[in-house]
């Protein structure tokens, strides 16, 4: 096997975190910045081996704010740019993926949760930085997170969110936990021609002509990159289309609507989830990640007994599948039982569209996730 | 949930190109200013507009492709110089000039890039992302307009205020030691440390020539006049009169060692360059040390 | 420097003779170029420009001799010069070389 490959096709035998740092040099990532964090790091390691060998730069920096800004340099230098963190680092990444909406910069954050508060329990599993990722830097931002819940979809899902990343231009946050980040599996790496080819999107028009934040149909404006000769300023002040620092109520209502409407008009297209025995069910377990793996169990143990439960699994928590939720809810589910390993973060936006119907959160506040029993109980609690 | 919204103000690409057309070309460095952006928002008597206009004309003597640059700066008064440059400029976060530009540098190491940014942005928030970009020697030029103070937030003390100086935070007078710049600049690991005041412009203009020229983290600091925030509380007088204070009482040693270079309120102020040493940059030796061993496998 | 006499080779010093470029407007009143000329040549106008500062103009019978001090300490890109013309050095220029150097007028980064 040459080293110097971009895409390992074939099969391997990979943790979580492995799987993103390969599925982020398929898609094309040839930069990274980060700092060590567990559970985190053996992404960052896996890129220090593997980036130099596809000619990309691995680096190191002082904190993982310097981390976040590098990656947006690099993207605005054309480069595909990643870093990978948790809780502790994302909360200091907050800064700059903010910038990040602001200038519209395509790049990657991984997450792997481990539990927080704080320091938490740096070796153990979480999912309370849900509502982080969608809210944590301040001000109103569309956002797009993913959740892999096993190898496979970390690889899968990390080039899923370079090519959403380039489609929507902003930072797309990948949100795996330290279960699915340590885990082993089996990995199938495709061959490289059946991978989708992730291109940034140019502008069309000269220099000069040109108007940088202007967002077509879609919204999304066409990038120019540093080089290219088209002379951009880009800031994180309130810019008109030019790109201009403008300190006015309309141009902050054109500029922050867009950054919001380009991910709320394009739900539709980005949302992703997974159903499994929800056509006639009663009970809808919606889950995400680790949590998923054990409700799926849980759902099956269910069935087995008689009960009509169904599950509902995301693959992306933001934008949150408002809509269908909604339907299952007309549709006369008799409720939804929602296991996290958190104190509810999600099952909070179910609620908000279920429409009055029963939602039973089923909360752990980090270091192990559900056993199948304690969901299946939940599930019992209503039917 | 339904939406009830404004319409707001459409953006006015004809207003904007008629600005151009009146403000714009009337000078001969409106070449390198973006188009409708003069005149920047920077007080009477304030000494950022002087460095800038000796960034330009060191980069045309050095005939820089305009292209071929990139300028990133960070927050403050100073962080202001992004917005005016007519090349590729970025206006980031607040003391995050330095690594964003590590990122840019890394992507296109055949671009030039410089950080122009303030004393506070670049050596208070900013600080661990200078001296570790120093100590990588970073490919950078780092331009830092010292006006002993947070201009833009109307006159607070920063890292560099001066012992007793009188500041809205420090009404008492400042009881911290301020840093030298070009001492942690030079103990960092810059390979080029200058400083100069905005009264020596010719001077300026030739040290941002030799950065141009040269490679690894070179840092120049060039102390201003704030009238606003920093000249008032301390009776410093107009930008005019600081001035003359630069000229009075500057002394050119270059070579000195710059943990000697004084910069005090009333006392001598050392300038020159005194710095200029050569070794590897990060990415000459990530490229030798790095990419050959693993492209070797 | 100080010169006693017209220099031998007096006959072969060419000054440049500047034309000056004052884009009004742009001015924010510092004096900085007024202040730092080293040939003198600027005063305060009596006018005012459309931000209400007086800007620069040139004194009468005076004479820029295009040394591109004001364009680089001009923070608002508000003055320039250009060549118009080079002539011979003269008794007259002695004269006001050694009012410099006398300290009258001390130009810049002495
Ligand atoms: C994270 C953050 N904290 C605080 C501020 C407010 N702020 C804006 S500019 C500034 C100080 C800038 O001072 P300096 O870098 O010295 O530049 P100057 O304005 O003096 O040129 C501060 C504190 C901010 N923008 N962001
Ligand atoms: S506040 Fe000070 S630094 Fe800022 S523009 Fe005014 S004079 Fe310049
Ligand atoms: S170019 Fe020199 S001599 Fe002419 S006005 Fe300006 S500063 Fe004075
Ligand atoms: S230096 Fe520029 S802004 Fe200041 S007085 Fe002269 S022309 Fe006006």
């Amino acid at each position: 096997m040459s080293k110097s490959r971009d895409v390992l096709t074939g099969e391997h035998f990979l943790n979580g975190d492995e799987a993103s740092a390969e599925g982020a040099i398929a898609a094309g990532c040839r930069f990274f910045a980060g700092y060590p964090i567990t559970p985190a790091t053996e992404i960052a390691e896996r890129m220090a081996k593997r980036l130099p060998a596809v000619s990309g730069v691995y680096i190191q920096m002082e904190d993982e704010i310097a981390s976040m800004a590098a990656v947006l340099g690099a993207s605005w230098g054309g480069t595909k740019s990643m870093t990978a963190t948790s809780g502790p680092g994302f909360s200091l990444m907050m800064e700059n993926i903010g910038l990040g909406m602001m200038m519209e910069t395509p790049c990657v954050v991984v997450n792997i949760m481990r539990g927080g508060p704080s320091t938490g329990l740096p070796t153990l599993v979480g999912q309370g930085d849900v509502m982080q990722a969608r809210w944590g830097s301040h001000g109103d931002y569309g956002v797009i997170a993913l959740t892999p819940s096993s190898p496979q979809e970390a690889f899968d899902m990390t080039i899923e969110a370079f090519g959403l990343s380039e489609k929507y231009r902003l930072p797309v946050i990948v949100l795996s936990d330290e279960l699915i980040g340590h885990m082993y599996e089996r990995v199938v790496i495709p061959e490289k021609k059946f991978l989708p080819r992730i291109r940034r999107r140019k502008p069309r028009k000269a220099p000069g002509e040109h108007l940088p934040f202007q967002g077509g149909e879609d919204l999304v404006p066409p990038m120019a990159c540093a080089g290219e000769g088209y002379r951009l300023h880009v800031t994180g002040l309130t810019h008109d289309e030019m790109g201009y620092p403008v300190i006015t109520a309309s141009a902050q209502e054109r500029l922050v609507r867009r950054l919001c409407d380009k991910i709320r008009r394009h739900a539709g297209d980005i949302i992703r989830i997974e159903e499994e025995a929800t056509e006639d069910a009663e009970v809808i377990v919606v889950a995400y990640g680790c949590a998923s793996r054990t409700a799926r169990e849980s759902v099956h143990m269910a069935r087995r007994e008689g009960m009509r439960a169904g599950l509902l699994r995301l693959l992306t928590v933001w934008p949150f599948p408002d809509g269908r939720i909604r339907e299952l809810a007309a549709r006369g589910v008799k409720g939804f039982v929602v296991p996290e390993v958190n104190y509810g973060q999600i099952a909070g936006e179910v609620e908000r569209c279920a429409a009055g119907r029963d939602v039973l959160m089923v909360g752990l506040m980090g270091g192990a996730v559900h056993t199948p029993d304690l969901i299946l109980e939940a599930i019992k609690e209503m039917v | 949930m339904r939406y009830k919204l404004v319409d707001p103000e459409p953006f006015r690409l004809g207003e904007f190109k008629q600005k151009i057309d009146e403000t714009h070309g009337i000078h001969p460095d409106d070449r390198y200013l973006k188009p409708g952006r003069i005149p920047h928002i920077w007080c009477p008597g304030c000494g950022l507009g002087i460095v800038l206009s000796a960034f330009i004309k060191g980069m045309d003597s050095m005939e820089v492709a305009i292209d071929n640059c990139a300028v990133v700066s960070g927050i403050g008064c100073t962080g202001r110089v992004a917005g005016y440059l007519n090349m590729d400029t970025y206006h980031t976060t607040h003391g995050r000039a330095i690594p964003f530009a590590t990122g840019l540098k890394l992507a296109k190491p055949e671009m030039e890039v410089v950080v122009f940014s303030g004393d506070g942005d670049l050596f208070a928030i900013g600080g661990n992302h200078l001296i570790h970009a120093a100590r990588r020697n970073m490919d950078l030029t780092v331009i830092c307009v010292n006006n002993f103070n947070y201009g833009m937030t109307g006159g607070q003390a920063g890292p560099t205020t001066h012992i007793a100086a009188k500041t809205v935070t420090t009404p008492y007078g400042n009881c911290e030691y301020p840093f030298n710049l070009t001492h942690l600049a030079y103990a960092s690991g810059a390979v080029y440390v200058a400083r100069w005041t905005s009264f020596h412009a010719r001077y300026l203009i030739e040290s941002v020539k030799k950065c141009f020229a040269k490679k690894g983290f070179k840092f120049i600091e060039v102390l201003t006049p704030c009238p606003t925030g920093y000249g008032r509380p301390n009776r410093l007088g107009s930008g005019l009169d600081q001035m003359k204070v630069y000229r009075d009482n500057s002394e050119i040693r270059n070579d000195i060692n710059p943990m000697e270079a004084e910069s005090g309120l009333n006392g001598p102020i050392i300038v020159g360059e005194f710095v200029d040493r050569e070794k590897p940059t990060f990415f000459e030796r990530y490229t030798e040390g790095v990419l050959a061993k693993a492209s070797a496998g | 420097m100080k010169f006693w006499r017209l220099p031998l080779d007096a006959e072969e010093q060419i000054i440049p003779v500047g034309r000056l470029f004052i884009i009004a407007d742009r001015c924010k009143g510092c004096n900085f170029c007024i202040e730092f000329c080293p040939n003198k040549v600027l005063e305060a106008s009596p006018d005012f420009n459309r931000k209400g500062y007086h800007p620069p103009v040139m004194k009468p019978n005076h004479e820029c001799n295009n040394c591109g001090l004001c364009e680089v300490i001009c923070p608002e890109f508000a003055i320039y010069s250009t060549v118009e013309e080079k002539r011979r050095f003269t008794e007259v220029d002695l004269v006001r070389y050694e009012e410099m150097s006398s300290g009258e007028g001390k130009g810049e980064q002495e």
